[in-house]
């Protein structure tokens, strides 16, 4: 594979995206963590575009970025008072997670390095026409029609159950 | 770039994920943990769909879109029950809500 612009950029990404992602797991102030987490989300982002997915990179952005980020802060600013801020690790759990998430990055390396169906899968490069037409034939007018609409009924019932659960219990 | 390059990122992502919902004593953190966790799997989800199935099969995407749709509905509900536990306890640590435990 040699060495072209396109691979930089590749592996600035990933960089990126691992880079934060660690930040995420291992910084000890809430917010800190959260915005870490939108450079995380971003980087993922980019991996789509790699990927040729141009709509799921916008739909990763728009939701995660603008929505699931912005209801995380809101979550840290309505619970934490300035003590709360910082986030309280206990030395043994953290050895035994450490523990058991390097065993389980083996595990996924190994498989991942041994699986016959899975190498010497290159990119060619061709270039994919855009997927935001296919994808809109294929779920309001294809196959994926009816997961579609329970979808969108799952989405109402659990912004509908949010409200609930979160509102001011009125006692009569 | 191969498959495997982003089977490994992915790898990496979701062992981070895991490390945070075992080791976080904050329920937010948790819920950061989580998205990380389905952020691999969707970016697996677009990896295959892009390598393992012909170029005009764009099912993958379309479940990777899914499960977004669904990482929202969940982080929705999880703030709201962290909401009512705040209210309920002050706190927000996991091991201070404890009314059910024997």
């Amino acid at each position: 594979m040699e060495f072209t612009l396109k691979t930089f950029i590749f592996y600035g990404f990933a960089f990126l995206t691992i880079a934060s992602a660690l930040v995420v797991v291992t910084v000890r102030n809430i917010v800190h963590a959260a915005f870490s987490l939108m450079v995380t989300l971003f980087g993922v982002a980019g991996l789509y575009v790699f990927l040729q997915a141009d709509f799921l990179a916008a739909t990763q952005v728009i939701v995660y970025v603008g929505g699931i980020l912005v209801l995380i802060l809101f979550g840290v600013m309505m619970t934490s008072g300035h003590l709360e801020m910082r986030i309280h690790i206990e030395r043994g759990q953290l050895l035994l997670g450490g523990v058991i998430a390097v065993a389980l990055l083996m595990l996924l390396l190994t498989v991942i390095a041994n699986t016959p169906a899975w190498k010497n899968l290159t990119d060619d490069g061709t270039e994919l026409p855009p997927t935001t037409e296919r994808i809109g034939e294929l779920i309001l007018n294809g196959p994926f029609l009816l997961p579609f609409e329970v979808v969108s009924v799952l989405l109402l019932v659990a912004l509908i159950g949010a409200a609930l659960i979160s509102r001011k219990e009125v006692r009569d | 770039m191969t498959l495997q390059h982003y089977l490994v990122i992915s790898a990496i992502l979701f062992t981070l994920g895991i490390f945070a919902v075992l080791t976080r004593r904050n329920a937010i953190s948790i819920l950061m943990g989580i998205e990380l966790i389905l952020n691999s799997c969707n970016l697996n989800f677009a990896a295959f769909s892009r390598f393992m199935t012909p170029p005009e099969d764009i099912s993958g995407q379309i479940i990777a879109i899914f499960g977004i749709v669904l990482a929202a509905a969940e982080a929705a509900v999880f703030l709201a029950i962290i909401l009512a536990i705040y209210r309920e306890f002050g706190s927000i640590r996991p091991n201070e809500v404890d009314t059910l435990k024997g």
